[in-house]
């Protein structure tokens, strides 16, 4: 059995997601080229796991951006009341709307009947 | 949180604020990651939380509201990445992971090593391809599984585990180059 053979695999070894055989684990077991590399992945990925806990500078507006985002395109803020609002707004554009129409066409119907 | 994502769900914008003030942080530090680019990773946050509170009523809460929440991070940031490529060319920011340990510790030189390599992981990340940097940090730092990991970034999962093992790879040999290895380097230079 080669190192170079088995290196490849210590990368999943390492977590688990690889196995290796019988004769794999005997080599690894006398090998301290191998046995190093395994723990280099073991070093490897606790520093990975760390990573998470890492803080990370945050920009100071961010939260007011997505804030803003969220008012853009998603709901304004005031939840379901909030939408009461904007729905009864709706309405009542709409009526006014439809109001707005209903007095056009009147008005250019009077004026073809006095036209003609 | 589950009472508050649950209000956010029917509806509540003040309850989803309070979630996004909980957890912006932590979602701005993966999108940085994953992105390696502060515009990037705040456009990526951006759009996450807009699809996170349109999609609210689709969690179903048999996973953590921020694995969830990472999730749609990973698509926001692989959609990004992908647009980024077809327009610009890739600016990576050397400093904009330069994370700091500031947890206390009672080994001062267990810690300064630490942190040294924490830096040194950090920084062979940012020299990975996207698609590597993506997997490694969705899996090994984020604990996504696989499956989740390859439906958020578009691949099968068998493409998914094949990239991880590849920026294991890499990033081994670039944090602990055998002799050959630094020869190579050396050549190549």
């Amino acid at each position: 059995m080669q190192c170079d053979q088995l290196s490849p695999l210590l990368a999943g070894v390492v977590d688990g997601s690889a196995v290796m055989d019988l004769r794999s684990s005997e080599h690894v077991a006398s090998c301290l080229r191998c046995q190093a590399e395994l723990a280099q992945y073991r070093r490897l990925l606790r520093s990975l796991r760390h990573l998470r806990d890492e803080p990370v500078a945050v920009p100071a507006d961010l939260l007011a951006s997505i804030g803003a985002r969220l008012d853009r395109y998603g709901t304004p803020r005031g939840g379901p009341w909030g939408r009461r609002v904007a729905y009864a707004g709706a309405l009542a554009a709409t009526a006014a709307g439809a109001a707005g129409a209903i007095a056009i066409v009147a008005t250019r119907s009077r004026r073809l009947r006095l036209a003609s | 949180m589950a009472d508050l994502v649950a209000a956010a769900a029917n509806g509540d914008r003040q309850a989803f604020d309070e979630v996004v003030k909980a957890t912006y942080a932590d979602t701005y530090a993966l999108a940085l990651r994953l992105t390696a680019n502060e515009e990037d990773a705040r456009d990526v946050v951006q759009e996450a939380y807009l699809r996170a509170y349109r999609g609210l009523k689709r969690f179903r809460g048999d996973a953590a509201f921020t694995t969830w929440l990472y999730r749609i991070t990973a698509n926001c940031a692989s959609t990004q990445l992908g647009r980024r490529n077809r327009h610009r060319h890739e600016d990576l920011d050397p400093e904009v992971l330069d994370v700091r340990d500031q947890r206390p510790d009672n080994d001062p030189q267990a810690r300064a090593e630490a942190a040294l390599l924490r830096g040194r992981v950090s920084e062979a990340l940012q020299a990975l391809p996207p698609r590597l940097r993506a997997v490694v940090i969705l899996r090994d730092v984020y604990d996504l599984p696989h499956e989740a990991i390859a439906a958020e970034l578009g691949i099968t999962e068998a493409a998914a585990k094949v990239r991880l093992h590849r920026a294991r790879l890499r990033l081994r040999a670039q944090l602990f180059p055998t002799r050959g290895e630094r020869e190579d380097d050396a050549h190549a230079v």
